[in-house]
């Protein structure tokens, strides 16, 4: 009776350790988060409430929006620097034609993911860099949204502006709204077989292909869903803000990425999370700017705030990979 | 005849084509007025993109996912720390281009040194590099308003002939990185690596010196790309740096050298470098506003590199 049953295995075997490091791995990003939360509550009690997350978390929603959108072309091993300026764009059309012009502005918002659509096919027929496609396409939203809107200004439509100052009762609306968003591409990207092939299509494409399924097909599939969150994110931003600026968008590009990879996303191989894109996004917003100002620091800091926290999660990532092996 | 084919499957033509043709529009366009100073301000502003666009070649040339996204950051950065530093006197230009220089290869050592210890894709170490690198800009250059030296300004908008002196100086410094990449251990180290990063491992060369190396050079001559603009611009700006983003990845593909790595060219970032600073020229003579700029020049960029088509890219 030496052979031991599956789940007995001693704790101090390499494969017990390995697994253990693998979860490890996986709370990172919540983990996070939380020693993001207890620094706020320890620096400053009276945030940790209703009203203070309201106000806090306030602009997480169009963050994590971004996030997730960044998240499907990095599920298809693409990356887009477009989706900053393209929330910018959707925000000026939000707050101008969307509001004087609904069904023009329906319109314009549905071709802008068509485009996107376009872009996905482009990128997979002509075999491009993604980098450099959506690096231009970032040029062509920026412009669109200055022809849109020259000045600073416009006003959300009042739907919007309803939604968006929704009080549910206990639970925060920007935690609901982060919950909702995680929860509903959670079970689209992980829990359905579609979804498995979307994220197949970046971690074995070959494979893929052989099995019989078009690999134009998820590339369009994945560059129309970021397409569609770009646009949420968008009208979500505008919805708080209330009114649009061209340049509005701008820092997403960035804190998009940044919010994927805190989440445990990888470049390459198809592995993202859709739960952790948006905790690495609630991470970001937070520790950017409610965290530092709670420590005094000055806001010439809040994207080395950024920086730093992605470092740091990346250096502890590595420290848990090395016991993994 | 066979030397005409041979000139055409050169892959840079084509940028310096295209920077014709744009030339010509606008010449075409103005009734030949301003034919040659458009020629001057587009070689005085083309440096610029060349010079970073030349670093960010190298670090493409590496292999699929080698970018540096700091650049605009790092130029910021050098630029206020050059003004500071040589502080409005002559005596100091010198000493102010070091300094920038050195600025610009420690960020670019900084970069390597993410990626090597945390073992993670370039783009994010570059990206969370650019974060903090930002922030000390703004913080360090906070209501810096040094002007450059009078001498050092004049420097940078020198001209002789009509052809800017720091144009031919960046000739010479193609020159010599096209040497460097095709005729020296390093360059040739570079392209191997690119190729095939385990079978250049394999084959003896120093994958992790190299890698450095390209980091560091590329940071390197985006500091000194910074100290410049803040000469010929009169002045340090925290935004200095913003376009030379996508400026210096456009250029590198556009130029003909290959994303997926492995496959550098040299003068078609020259090429490309005119053609886009010739392309905002002739916008702008249009008269066209800033948000057709904008969209056109994107739509060009896409439709440049959808043209060219990608190669299969090996992952």
């Amino acid at each position: 009776m030496t052979a031991l049953a599956p789940g007995t295995v001693p704790r101090t075997s390499p494969r017990g350790s390995a697994a253990r490091a693998r979860m490890l791995r996986s709370l990172l990003p919540a983990l996070s988060l939380a020693l993001v939360l207890i620094a706020i509550a320890w620096l400053n009690p009276r945030a940790i409430s209703y009203f203070g997350f309201n106000l806090m978390l306030n602009l997480a929603i169009p963050i994590a929006l971004a996030t997730i959108a960044q998240m499907f072309v990095i599920a298809g091993n693409e990356l887009d620097l477009s989706i900053g300026t393209f929330v910018g764009f959707v925000g000026c059309v939000t707050a101008t034609w969307l509001r004087e012009a609904p069904l023009l502005g329906v319109l314009v918002l549905l071709g802008s993911i068509g485009v996107y659509a376009l872009l996905g096919a482009l990128i997979h027929l002509r075999n491009l860099p993604s980098i450099v496609v959506t690096l231009g396409m970032s040029f062509v939203w920026q412009g669109l949204a200055i022809l849109i809107l020259p000045k600073p200004g416009g006003k959300a439509p009042d739907w919007l502006l309803a939604i968006i100052s929704f009080k549910p009762p206990y639970i925060p609306f920007p935690i609901l709204a982060a919950l909702l968003i995680a929860a509903v591409v959670h079970f689209g990207l992980m829990r359905t077989s579609y979804g498995v092939i979307l994220r197949g299509s970046g971690g074995n494409a070959a494979a893929l292909r052989r099995a019989g399924w078009s690999l134009l097909r998820t590339k369009i599939v994945l560059f129309a869903l970021t397409g569609l969150f770009g646009v949420l994110s968008g009208m979500a931003l505008i919805g708080i803000t209330t009114s649009a600026d061209a340049n509005i968008g701008n820092g997403y590009t960035l804190l998009s990425i940044a919010g994927v990879i805190l989440g445990g996303g990888e470049f390459v191989g198809g592995r993202v999370s859709p739960i952790g894109a948006v905790i690495g996004a609630l991470t970001l917003a937070l520790a950017a700017s409610p965290l530092l100002t709670f420590m005094h620091i000055p806001p010439d800091w809040q994207v080395a705030a950024n920086g730093a926290i992605l470092i740091i999660v990346l250096a502890a990532r590595v420290l848990i990979s090395r016991r993994e092996r | 005849m066979s030397s005409v084919r041979m000139v055409l499957e050169k892959p840079w033509i084509w940028s310096f084509a295209g920077a014709l043709v744009v030339w010509l529009a606008t010449v075409a366009f103005t009734g030949g007025y301003g034919a040659g100073g458009m020629v001057t301000a587009a070689l005085s502003l083309a440096v610029f993109t060349v010079i970073v666009g030349i670093g960010q070649m190298f670090v493409i040339t590496l292999g699929p996912g080698n970018v540096d996204l700091s650049l605009p950051a790092n130029i910021g950065l050098a630029s206020a720390v050059a003004m500071k530093v040589m502080g409005g006197s002559d005596s100091m230009i010198l000493v102010g281009l070091l300094a920038a220089l050195a600025c610009g290869a420690a960020i670019g050592a900084i970069n390597y040194l993410l990626i090597w210890a945390l073992r993670i894709p370039p783009i994010i170490a570059t990206l969370s590099a650019s974060f903090i690198i930002q922030s000390v800009d703004i913080s360090y250059g906070r209501g810096l308003q040094i002007k450059p030296p009078p001498g050092f300004a004049d420097f940078t908008n020198w001209q002789v002939l009509g052809i800017p002196v720091l144009a031919m100086l960046t000739v010479i410094f193609t020159i010599g990185a096209a040497l460097a990449l095709q005729r020296m251990i390093y360059g040739r180290s570079v392209l191997a690596i690119g190729q095939n990063i385990r079978a250049a491992w394999l084959a003896g060369v120093h994958v992790g010196r190299i890698r450095f190396l390209t980091y560091t050079l590329c940071g390197a001559l985006g500091g000194i790309d910074g100290a410049l603009l803040a000469g010929y611009f009169r002045g340090a700006n925290v935004d200095i740096g913003n376009e030379y983003l996508l400026a210096s990845i456009a250029v590198v593909v556009i130029g003909g050298t290959s994303v997926a790595g492995g496959k550098a060219n040299v003068p078609g970032v020259w090429g490309a470098g005119l053609f886009l600073v010739l392309l905002l020229t002739m916008l702008n003579t249009f008269g066209v506003s800033a948000g057709v700029r904008l969209v056109l020049t994107g739509l060009i960029i896409v439709g440049v590199i959808t043209a060219a088509g990608g190669e299969k890219a090996v992952r």
